[in-house]
């Protein structure tokens, strides 16, 4: 590495840590209904929306409430988004005159789309119209992002509050997330991304000549607002099928930076506003310490691999599938990044990145996408790895195991498994069936162990709701498109209903003031503690899945030997 | 206080008895109530149905063989642990259940008294006990007084007194009138009486799974469908690694193989060990002679963050004792010793009798024999409020020693025409303020100086209370004196907070706002007007020697009836959970040795075609034999933990009364980090000795 790459990667992380407190201090206070900066700009559309909706945002839900609004909402995203792709072609918005999507692609996307997962089996530049990326996608991109936050402010408040069933209200919650967070954050990206090139335009795909006097046709479209929710909601959709590493979506280093930036804000200053609504800031940090760690972890393994190079090309950096113009770094740190984050945008094909840089990026995501994660849904997944080590190690100071004050018990620990199970479950059910199936073997480009690791690869980013791909896995089959959304509604609410049910269930615990003798969370010990069982539990899950995938891809290419 | 021994672990008779019922303990019914023993079960019997049918066909595979028979071990070995900690409760019922079914109760039928069994009362019968019978059922006393040998359930040989009304009515079943004659109504029915409950639970039979018991038990077996999801997908993958690089699927993993895999990962060390450790826990109460009605209760104890302690017999000596003389202006200190000596001679008061032994103590004064002194002794009423002496010298001179509160010494001395001197008014004042209580000392007109008594302290017990908040527990001292006197006790025994002039409805209040602010409450108490704060308590602890109520409404009995107990009960609680926790994370840390022994050893064969042993044999960090000797080791050694752990298990981990951070940190070393390491060097070295 360079001089300048160090510098850059320092300042990210600084940056990215700078940043959490502030924007921290800003969700807790347009979150949690208080005043806040924008309020005397937006609060009348707020109120406008509660009216238009007809809802009362004092008018709390319980857990099964909450959920039942949560999965409507959800429900409706779907059914919505699915039948604009198959009647596009008679859709307006449709300049390049693109054809009604198949029932499964469609479907898949559908899916894809409202798990805040994006994953695309397709090529958005010639699959979709204008239409059903603004109406449809980008549109999600904003609620599945806010649903998230939803799922976290609930369980927030069921940590803060006692004696009660009430856990929030969702649609409050839904639109205090849209419009006071992921729009002007998203405008304010937007803008600086135009600035640096990004287009937004309405235009028909333009016909170029290029120097070598060959034509061109150059998709074009309204970019920039759908890249600058796709990295702050933790979507990651690309408007075109290179996603990032298209000039148009990514078009200097410093939209690259801010891009990557982007992808970790919000779910790093989330853990301040979880400490501030706890009103326990120091928890808050403990957590963002636990995901920079892991982050920073990953990050060293993955640089490793890529320096440490290929045998068989003499040890040297090899560019190929890498973000040619920004360099490894940038596409490490993009790789690291977006994995960690249940982002799945890429700047490079991580099907090129080195085993072991292609097995951080995996693990990041069969970990539980716990490492800052998506957008609340990092840091919802965190409280059920807390929950499981709580309990573990709890025990050993000679007490039942209590979190902020809240006894843990069966119950939790019952929803906690499920939560932890779902995605597991997914990965492994889903990717062995695939590699003994003809439909399976059919999708892979790549022999040996590689194409096993694209098969991991794709069912992971699914159930982890990352959305990034493998690439080298042609998964726009029948097959592909059902058991990805599959993985991806297990993953998302095989996760999220767990998850409030434990909301629902703490809410109504009373409250154990702490003590000496109480095991606490917010300590370095934990830290490490919570980071173990994070590492533990995810590994042994994965432990002979990798060692059969990347781990032996890369001792056979340590050993010389390719397919 | 005598203890019940516990038989030692290694007691012949024991361990036949163990290893008996740990095959009675093989059916299916019971084993399915453990579901992480109960999945290596099911996998012992497939390994073994496989080894059968290549019997059957002739073929002969020593290593399923061996796989089958240390699975069926991995089985007996927990089932093994469980017969230990229930068989060392064992004896102890059989010999109640004897005495209860031999007794014969004298039963009143009007004024008939008829002959009947004791497994023949029922509730309200009422018997009667005279010198030498055994006391049939639980019952109270309606009528007379008696004193009653319970070594049979206490352990403790010093008869106790038991009496109609009042707070020590209370008798129970199978103990021994020893003097006098008690008529007894029965207040238990049959099979729900206090040996009853006592036979349950040291036998373990009627033992429920605690609450976090169950929760963990979620856990474990949650942790056990992740791995058996992890090794049931593996073929698949290995199966597609087998056809890239070209080698027959034929050679996939075998069942056998699987299972191993599957054994060895799911958590059997904790799964195996779990409810010996709940028994255990029960054991150990009882080791300390404290029975708890439930194991909920001991996990509950471990939680208690606030104790409410009486002030008498928990935090002092029952009795206040005198301390000090201090003379007054002009007066040897001899002087007033001496005097204080005389007028407490025929004293039987526990203040009075103390006042003899400290004069003997610091000034060598003896006792004198009464009838030379001619003395005359003035016994204290509530009117007089003072006790003395007249002794008549053989002038015939009266002299007329007292001791009684400042008011009333003032009184008699003013009456004589003496004077009470300034200074002794200030040390009074000055005692008084210190929550001791000052006995002036007067003969005749004179004030001879101040006797200090005060409350004693019990020895270690500031020490003890310093532990406790270490471990966060705060304690309360409740006691009747006023707030002066309790604050200077409270100071002294270092309680951190206590209540003054309390009553027995204020120690319920007080249950209820410490609950209110979430805090877990643990109380002892004895007598009937305690049964509601018993009961409101998280954990109430009843003193054998108190009334009935009292007893059914707390949920631990003391037999010692020793108030300091409550802080050992804490203890046992935590230590219970320490065990479980540290036991369940070193299970969990042994899997990555595990994986390290057998993904090595299952792959081998991979790409082998191409590189010389397949590549994932460089994760055989461990260096083992073969790929048979590798899987069998970690088979084997998963298997032996269990045994090796048992003595952990029924003895609990080592406790100390430290912050909750240094319990983990300790804790997290030994087992989180030794969890880490053992099976890697345990591994090798089995495998190691499988090659020799």
């Amino acid at each position: 590495m360079t001089l300048p790459e160090i510098i850059q990667v320092v300042l990210f992380l600084g940056l990215l840590t700078g940043l959490t407190p502030i924007l921290g201090n800003y969700l807790y206070l347009a979150l949690d209904g208080r005043n806040h900066i924008l309020k005397p700009v937006l609060g009348s559309t707020e109120r406008l929306m509660y009216r238009i909706i007809k809802v009362n945002p004092d008018d709390e839900m319980n857990w099964r409430g909450y959920a039942s609004a949560l999965l409507l909402f959800n429900l409706a995203g779907l059914i919505f988004v699915f039948t604009i792709q198959v009647f596009q072609g008679s859709l307006p918005l449709n300049p390049a005159g693109l054809p009604d999507v198949s029932w499964h692609s469609a479907l898949n996307t559908a899916v894809s789309f409202v798990t805040n997962t994006n994953w695309q089996g397709y090529a958005g530049e010639t699959t979709l119209s204008y239409f059903v990326q603004m109406v449809g996608l980008t549109v999600q991109n904003f609620v599945s992002a806010a649903t998230g936050i939803a799922v976290l402010l609930a369980v927030i408040r069921s940590i803060s509050r006692n004696n009660t069933d009430k856990i929030g209200n969702f649609w409050a919650d839904i639109v205090r997330s849209v419009i006071y967070v992921l729009l002007p954050l998203s405008i304010f990206l937007a803008i600086a991304l135009a600035g640096q090139g990004v287009i937004q335009n309405f235009k028909s795909y333009e016909a170029v000549h290029t120097l070598e006097g060959g034509q061109q046709i150059l998709p074009m479209g309204p970019v920039a607002s759908q890249v600058a929710i796709k990295q702050i909601g933790t979507n990651g959709g690309g408007y075109f099928n290179s996603n990032s590493s298209h000039p148009f979506e990514n078009p200097t280093p410093f939209s690259n930076f801010l891009e990557m930036l982007f992808i970790l804000l919000i779910p790093a200053a989330l853990t301040i506003t979880y400490g501030k609504m706890t009103g326990s800031v120091r928890q808050g940090w403990a957590l963002f310490s636990v995901m920079m760690i892991m982050l920073i972890s990953g990050l060293l393994i993955a640089l490793y691999g890529e320096y440490s190079g290929n045998p068989l090309y003499g040890n040297m950096r090899l560019m190929e599938g890498k973000e040619t113009r920004f360099g490894i770094v940038n596409s490490v740190l993009w790789a690291v990044s977006t994995t960690a984050a249940s982002n799945g945008s890429v700047n490079s094909l991580h099907d090129c990145l080195s085993p072991l840089a292609g097995m951080v990026a995996m693990l990041n995501i069969m970990l539980g996408e716990v490492v800052f994660g998506g957008v609340g849904a990092g840091l919802y997944g965190m409280i059920v790895f807390i929950i499981l080590t709580v309990f573990i190690a709890g025990l050993m100071v000679g007490r039942t195991p209590e979190f902020s004050g809240k006894k843990i018990e069966a119950f939790e620990v019952q929803m906690a498994i499920i939560a932890i199970l779902a995605p597991a479950a997914v990965i492994l059910v889903f990717s062995a069936l695939a590699s003994v199936s003809i439909e399976g073997l059919s999708g892979i480009n790549n022999a040996g162990p590689h194409g096993l690791s694209e098969i991991l690869y794709a069912f992971s980013s699914a159930a982890g709701n990352n959305g990034s791909a493998f690439a080298g896995l042609n998964s726009n089959t029948t097959f592909y498109n059902l058991t990805l959304a599959a993985g991806m509604l297990i993953g998302r609410f095989g996760v999220i209903i767990p998850v409030l049910a434990i909301a629902g269930n703490l809410a109504g615990k009373k409250y154990t003031p702490p003590s000496t003798g109480t095991f606490h969370t917010d300590n370095w010990l934990f830290i490490i503690l919570l980071i173990a069982v994070i590492l533990i539990v995810g590994g042994l899950t994965f432990f002979p899945a990798l060692s059969l995938g990347p781990v032996l891809d890369h001792l056979l290419l340590q050993g010389g030997i390719t397919f | 206080m005598s203890t019940h021994r516990s038989p030692g672990f290694f007691n012949r008779q024991i361990l036949l008895q163990a290893t008996g019922e740990s095959f009675k303990k093989l059916n299916p019914v019971l084993l399915v109530k453990n579901p992480v023993i109960f999945i290596v079960a099911i996998g012992a019997l497939i390994t073994s149905v496989v080894v059968f049918s290549d019997l059957l066909r002739g073929e002969f595979s020593s290593f399923n063989i061996q796989i089958a028979t240390w699975l069926w071990f991995t089985v007996l070995f927990a089932n093994f642990s469980e017969a230990m900690a229930e068989s060392r409760g064992k004896a102890q019922a059989d010999s109640l259940r004897k005495s209860r079914t031999q007794t014969r109760a004298r039963k009143m039928e009007g004024k008939q008294e008829v002959q009947v069994y004791a497994t023949d009362l029922r509730k309200g019968d009422i018997v009667i006990c005279e010198t030498g019978d055994i006391i049939p059922s639980d019952g109270e006393v309606m009528e007379g007084i008696a004193s009653v040998d319970e070594s049979a359930i206490t352990g403790e040989s010093a008869p106790v007194i038991r009496e109609s009304g009042g707070d020590r009515s209370a008798v129970t079943g199978g103990t021994r009138v020893i003097s006098d004659r008690i008529l007894i109504r029965i207040t238990a029915e049959q099979g729900d009486t206090f040996i009853d409950h006592m036979i349950s639970l040291v036998e373990g039979a009627r033992r429920k799974k605690t609450p976090n018991e169950i929760a963990l038990s979620i856990l474990l077996s949650g942790l056990s469908v992740i791995f058996l999801l992890a090794v049931v997908t593996l073929p698949a993958f290995f199966g597609y690694n087998l056809s890239a690089s070209g080698m027959p699927g034929s050679q996939n993993l075998s069942v056998p193989v699987l299972i191993a895999l599957l054994v060895c990962l799911i958590p059997t060390t904790i799964g195996g060990l779990l409810s010996a450790i709940g028994i255990s826990g029960i054991d150990r109460l009882l080791q300390r002679n404290v029975i708890a009605t439930s194991g909920r209760a001991i996990e509950a104890a471990g939680d208690i963050d606030v104790l409410l302690l009486d002030k008498t017999g928990t935090i002092t000596l029952g009795n206040r004792m005198a301390t000090n003389f201090i003379p007054a202006e002009g007066v040897k200190v001899e002087e007033l010793a001496d005097a204080a000596q005389l007028s407490s001679l025929s004293d039987e008061t526990p203040e009075g009798r103390s006042i003899v032994v400290l004069a003997k103590e610091k000034f060598n004064i003896r006792g004198r024999d009464i009838k030379t002194l001619h003395a005359t002794f003035i016994p204290f009423t509530a009117q007089t409020r003072m006790s003395g002496v007249d002794l008549v010298s053989e002038s015939g001179r009266v002299r007329r020693i007292r001791k009684g509160s400042s008011e009333s010494v003032r009184t008699f001395v003013q009456n004589n025409n003496g004077f009470f001197p300034q200074k002794i008014q200030n040390i009074v004042a000055e005692l008084s303020g210190q929550g001791a209580t000052p006995l002036v000392v007067a003969e005749d007109n004179r004030v001879l100086g101040v006797i200090h008594l005060k409350d004693v302290v019990k020895g270690g017990i500031r020490q003890r209370f310093a532990e406790l908040r270490k471990m966060g527990i705060r304690t309360v001292m409740i006691t009747g004196d006023n707030s002066l006197t309790a604050a200077a006790i409270a100071a002294e025994a270092g309680v951190d907070d206590f209540m003054a002039e309390a009553r027995p409805e204020d120690k319920l209040k007080r249950i209820w706002q410490e609950q209110s602010k979430g805090h877990l409450v643990g109380m002892i108490g004895d007598g009937t007007n305690d049964a509601p704060a018993l009961a409101q308590a998280d954990i109430g602890i009843a003193m054998n020697s108190g009334t009935q109520a009292a007893r059914e409404a707390g949920n631990m009995i003391d037999l010692d009836s020793n108030p300091t107990k409550l802080i050992e009960v804490v203890e046992v609680g935590k230590q219970l959970l320490m065990t479980r926790g540290s036991l369940t994370t070193f299970s969990i840390a042994n899997d990555v040795a595990k994986y390290f022994a057998i993904i090595p050893a299952i792959a081998v064969s991979l790409y082998s075609g191409r590189a010389v042993a397949g590549p994932l044999s460089s994760l055989n960090i461990m260096n083992l034999g073969s790929p048979e000797s590798a899987i069998l080791s970690a088979v084997i050694f998963n298997a032996i933990i269990i045994i090796l752990l048992v003595p952990l298990a029924l003895k609990g981990v080592r406790y100390r009364p430290v912050s909750s951070n240094n319990a983990l940190i300790r804790n997290l070393l030994f087992f989180g980090l030794g969890g880490l390491v053992a099976p890697f060097a345990g591994i090798k070295l089995i495998d190691l000795l499988i090659n020799l």
